[in-house]
């Protein structure tokens, strides 16, 4: 499978990345590079193998149902939360607006 | 006096509690020693109070009787990957620059309460996403080491690249690197240090930036395998806080080191032997064969068969799992935002990710994001996943065969920086010998080894089973006593 202008144009659309013309067509050759290379995976026999997900096993836990037991990941910090956002307002994080 | 920077972790730990330095005029040494290293880039930021406040710390906790941690009075450097509260943490992007995290990551954390201070954050690939250290935002790190009677700069590998550099230049003792597909091994194979990637789970994820989360794992780079392994112990332990940390006791590594490898065996993967590895290179592993029957070892062969394919099924989870963790820079909650006049949402979110991301972030977001799309996932990622349980199977019955892996940890010594910049993929077969142990979540390590007739350093690499890191550093051990690998680089800078 290789991948065209216009292909490349609707991923990094759905990417969220904002490419011109000059980017797309430099990124097209890049892109089906390293595809091409990645197919040799289609010659492995994968018959009855499940998908790894994850490399050691391990369980989820269940913590104590107690609020704010660790209060580094509890809650009421929002002056913290914010203290990096490029426009918060009012205690939110401001954003242009969503609804035309 | 003796040069103070000329020392390591356990030299520096036993000096300050013998009382022949203290630990505030170590720092002093390395604080100067990183201020006069401007022009190997390897910082991001100094953070020269940080270190002084530490061993201060440390030298009144002496006076006062008190007992000292596992790394007190060793002032290190610490990867622009660790968020470490109130000082600027940026994974080298523009998307992160001016990002001041308001707490301190799991690992960082356990270095400080251990005795650490930190020198400064160190340059990396940008998101740890290469394998030459110039992906940075910040600009290019530059190895300490130059082939011989040569100017010409040098990569110190990717991505943790000033770590290397930096431990490698003596401008700090050691320092933390973290490891998604050979990012601490690498580096440390191309400027003649040690780095482990422990178990995958050993470390906490907790409160660093995240690139592929199956796969990344902290570790420490440092000049000895015993500095490794005191440094291992500081930073490794169960974390609630990462639901994926391993809950087990952290063993007394630097305790139960032993060099005597009677009644082991040792693999080798004839998988490994591939072409376009430099004949430098075999040489050394044969030499390294040598050395480990030396200390005991019986050498066995094993197979890997599927180690040809590990590579290319890194390149699809790692920037699968990538275009997922990335989409959290959004320009709202953190970080850059790039609003052009009158745009709304979504534009904002496209600019700001535009300006934010360089060339390579955004080539592995948008390959990750095509992996994942519809009517690919199957055919790309799902067939990736399955490859990787055959990696780590291969694996498995190996280690039924032998109790830790011997295998180079690169195929070619560094090269120039900008050298290998034409194609993507040429750089990314830097880690072919790398990825097999990290898409199998197993702990390995780079030992330096031999000088190629370039002067340039050379590394060898040991995996071990799930949870033997004391394996890997034994072995590693019995290594380092044979090779008697002193070399160091000139200095220039």
């Amino acid at each position: 499978m290789s991948v065209d202008k216009a292909t490349v144009a609707k991923i990094a659309s759905l990417a969220r990345i904002r490419m011109d013309d000059a980017a797309l067509e430099q990124m097209v050759p890049e892109l089906n590079g390293i595809l091409q290379w990645v197919e040799q995976l289609g010659e492995v026999d994968v018959t009855g193998i499940e998908p790894m997900a994850a490399v050691i096993p391990n369980t989820l836990r269940l913590r104590a149902d107690v609020i704010d037991a660790d209060p580094l990941t509890g809650g009421g910090r929002q002056g913290d939360i914010l203290a990096n956002a490029p426009a918060a307002e009012h205690g939110f994080f401001g954003v242009p607006k969503v609804i035309e | 006096m003796t040069d103070l920077t000329q020392l390591g972790v356990k030299d520096i730990r036993d000096g300050v509690r013998a009382g022949d330095f203290t630990a505030r005029e170590v720092a002093e040494s390395f604080n100067a020693a990183v201020a006069a290293a401007a022009s190997l880039n390897a910082f991001i930021v100094t953070t020269p109070d940080h270190a002084l406040a530490a061993a201060d710390k440390v030298d009144a906790a002496r006076a006062a009787g008190g007992q000292l941690g596992a790394m007190a009075g060793v002032p290190i450097g610490m990867k622009d990957l660790f968020a470490t509260n109130g000082v600027q943490t940026t994974a080298a992007s523009h998307i992160l620059e001016g990002f001041t995290p308001r707490y301190e990551s799991t690992v960082s954390q356990k270095l400080w309460d251990a005795g650490a201070g930190m020198l400064g954050k160190l340059n990396l690939d940008q998101f740890a996403m290469g394998s030459s250290n110039e992906t940075s935002y910040f600009g290019n790190v530059s190895s300490p080491w130059r082939k011989s009677g040569s100017n010409q700069p040098m990569s110190p590998g990717g991505s943790s690249g000033g770590s290397s550099s930096a431990v490698a230049a003596r401008i700090a003792p050691a320092a933390t690197g973290t490891d998604t597909g050979g990012s601490i091994r690498q580096p440390a194979a191309f400027t003649g240090i040690c780095g482990i990637k422990p178990t995958y789970g050993r470390c906490s994820r907790w409160g660093i930036v995240a690139f592929a989360s199956s796969l990344d794992q902290a570790g420490p780079m440092a000049r000895s395998v015993e500095d490794c392994a005191i440094m291992l112990g500081a930073m490794a332990g169960f974390d609630p806080k990462d639901s994926t940390s391993l809950q087990m006791d952290v063993p007394d590594w630097e305790a139960a080191l032993n060099a005597d490898l009677r009644g082991k065996k040792v693999g080798i993967p004839r998988e490994y032997r591939m072409e376009g590895t430099d004949q430098a290179i075999l040489d050394s592993w044969e030499q390294g064969k040598a050395w480990l029957k030396d200390a005991g070892a019986e050498i066995v062969d094993v197979s890997l068969p599927h180690t040809k394919y590990a590579l290319p099924a890194y390149y699809i989870v790692a920037p699968a799992e990538a275009s997922s963790n990335l989409a959290r820079y959004d320009g709202v909650r953190y970080g850059l935002r790039d609003l052009p006049d009158g745009s709304g949402l979504q534009d904002m979110y496209a600019a700001t990710r535009a300006a934010g991301f360089g060339d390579e972030v955004k080539r592995r977001i948008l390959i990750g994001t095509y992996v994942l799309s519809a009517g690919f996932y199957d055919a790309y990622y799902t067939q990736a996943q399955k490859v990787r349980a055959l990696v780590a199977r291969d694996f498995e019955r190996a280690f039924q065969e032998c109790d830790v892996i011997f295998a180079p940890t690169t195929p070619t010594a560094s090269f120039p920086l900008g050298s290998m910049n034409e194609d993507p993929l040429t750089m990314y077969l830097n880690d072919v010998f790398a990825v097999p142990a990290s898409l199998a979540g197993l702990p390995a390590m780079s030992v330096p080894a031999t000088i190629n007739a370039d002067g340039l350093p050379l590394g060898l690499q040991l995996i071990g089973r799930p949870f033997d890191e004391q394996g890997v550093l034994n072995a590693g051990l019995a290594i380092q006593q044979r090779a008697g690998f002193t070399a160091k680089p000139e200095k220039w800078w």
